[in-house]
């Protein structure tokens, strides 16, 4: 059994947070593009029922000094929104009609 | 809904007679003769914005920005006084690129005593002056105080940094500007310092990028998928209505509406709007400025002030929401049916958790958009080289296109009649 990423109300999400725990939009976008429908929609189904409850754990800490399962929580968020584009909107992982195009996201706020 | 009231000459087009009514030729994006004059009419002759003094937080913090359109490479920093001086990046010595980290192409930044040359070592200070030569008495007739780094006009607005590469600039930069952006003076722009940086390569020409932004008629179409299915026949059948449009010499702003999430039904939004109270038009629960009224913005008193798009010349967008927070848009020429886009998210920073995502909901939002928006252009590029048509009407909603393509045409003009005049 590894060490817990979440705080332990969340422990019924630690199977998402090990995919969707990820520090930067590049990586969260990398994991969407990278990700099923199905893996996606699962991810969402699971969280977002409890999404609100995750925002009010996290603001109760400050930005600039949270505990790591708190801003790993934070992270999974992040995640939602990601991955809620594909899911609520579009109905693949990618922006339709995008094609090739990328835009880098080459400074961003931490966390 | 009462339709929006347009100038009193009929349409915003015939407001400003000079830009005519007649189709509109797009030779000005597919040409790559007429690149390179504007590169030298246009991008070597005009203030560039080139950064925030927020990128300069200390004394010796510095920052380099290529200049690709104008084959060069500038350094801004601020000097030991405070001052923010730029130079082209160049040492004085044998041409060394002075500033650059690990990749001599890659922009770079930190914070410096003073330069030095990887090359041969000779060192500048930070307001230019070269204070060492390796083995200088090896040189001849030499005086290091000949050799300072070239300095590249510099002034700041409103805490965005502009740079001039002309010898001498035809206009101080607040005379460039002009009354429409400077009335933006006093607007709190240092209070939002909580930054989101994207960048892309883009298969266009320039305009056609600011053309994309400058008018909305494209939005109920193209991002019609953006919008949840409930809400998608009414955003189309009601097309797209600025609420104003003002020019000001080279410069371009319109007006808009902004979504006011928090007035919609449900079905009307995407849950996870609803969650994080968030979306394109920004977080919903607007932070407090600390400035009321906003000095400059809504020009046009418009009722349902959503926005304020400010397209200064050439390649520079400031847009400003009502929910309080900007972004700004660059366009950087790289050939003639290419660009590098740059687009800023800024925001106050965020209290806790909450705000913060709240603003990230924001920026994802910003990049489904823009990613639609850039591989669009794409296609236009392809097919407008083809020359198969070489018209093009342009709508009342898109006056801001019509007067930049102008505008472009004239800035050429005036430089090729010069350069003629001169050769004389």
């Amino acid at each position: 059994m590894t060490a817990p990423l979440l705080p332990g109300q969340f422990a019924e999400l630690e199977p998402y947070a090990a995919i969707w725990c990820l520090a930067t939009e590049r990586e969260r976008f990398a994991q969407r593009m990278a990700a099923t429908m199905d893996e996606m929609q699962a991810f969402y189904d699971a969280f977002f029922p409890r999404a609100e409850e995750a925002i009010a754990y996290c603001e109760k800490f400050p930005l600039d000094d949270m505990p790591e399962d708190a801003e790993r929580l934070l992270q999974l968020l992040y995640s939602l929104v990601m991955a809620s584009f594909p899911v609520e909107a579009w109905r693949q992982p990618n922006v339709p009609d995008s094609g090739a195009a990328y835009l880098d996201l080459l400074i961003e706020p931490r966390p | 809904m009462k339709p929006i009231e347009k100038p009193a000459e009929g349409s915003w087009t015939a407001h400003y007679p000079d830009l005519g009514t007649e189709p509109v030729s797009y030779e000005d994006s597919i040409s790559p003769e007429w690149h390179e004059l504007e590169r030298e009419a246009i991008f070597k002759r005009s203030w560039l914005n080139v950064g925030r003094v927020e990128q300069l937080p200390r004394k010796g913090s510095y920052f380099t920005k290529e200049l690709a359109v104008a084959n060069t490479s500038v350094v801004i920093v601020r000097d030991l006084e405070g001052e923010v001086r730029a130079f082209y990046n160049i040492c004085r010595h044998r041409g060394n690129k002075l500033v650059w980290t690990d990749f001599p192409k890659e922009e770079s930044n930190g914070n410096a005593r003073q330069f030095v040359c990887k090359y041969h070592g000779w060192k500048y200070d930070l307001d230019g002056a070269c204070s060492f030569v390796q083995q200088e008495s090896e040189f001849f007739d030499f005086d290091k105080a000949d050799y300072s780094l070239v300095p590249v006009h510099c002034d700041v607005w409103s805490g965005f940094i502009f740079v001039n590469l002309a010898p001498e600039p035809s206009q101080t930069l607040t005379d460039f500007l002009g009354p429409m952006v400077t009335a933006l003076d006093g607007y709190p722009f240092e209070k939002q310092t909580e930054r989101f940086f994207y960048r892309a390569t883009v298969g266009s020409n320039w305009k056609l990028f600011m053309d994309a932004f400058q008018e909305f008629y494209h939005a109920p179409v193209l991002h019609a998928k953006q919008s949840p299915v409930a809400s998608r026949p009414e955003v189309q059948a009601a097309g797209y209505e600025a609420l104003h449009y003002e020019i000001d010499g080279p410069h371009r702003m319109v007006t808009s509406t902004g979504g006011q999430g928090w007035r919609m039904p449900a079905d009307m939004l995407k849950p996870t709007e609803i969650l994080t109270r968030s979306g394109l038009f920004g977080p919903w629960d607007a932070p407090d400025l600390g400035v009321d009224p906003l000095p400059g913005v809504n020009p046009g008193h418009a009722k349902h002030w959503g926005l304020d798009s400010f397209q200064v010349w050439p390649n520079f967008v400031i847009l400003i929401w009502e929910r309080g927070w900007y972004l700004t848009y660059h366009y950087w020429p790289t050939s003639h049916n290419t660009h590098v886009f740059e687009g800023n998210l800024y925001f106050v920073p965020p209290k806790n958790a909450r705000e913060r995502l709240a603003q990230e909901m924001a920026a994802v939002t910003f990049k489904e958009y823009a990613l639609q928006d850039g591989n669009t252009l794409e296609a236009t590029q392809i097919m407008l080289e083809s020359r198969v048509v070489t018209a093009f009407p342009l709508n009342d909603q898109e006056v801001l296109c019509r007067h930049l393509h102008k505008v472009a045409g004239e800035w050429v003009d005036r430089y090729t009649r010069e350069r003629a005049e001169a050769s004389r």
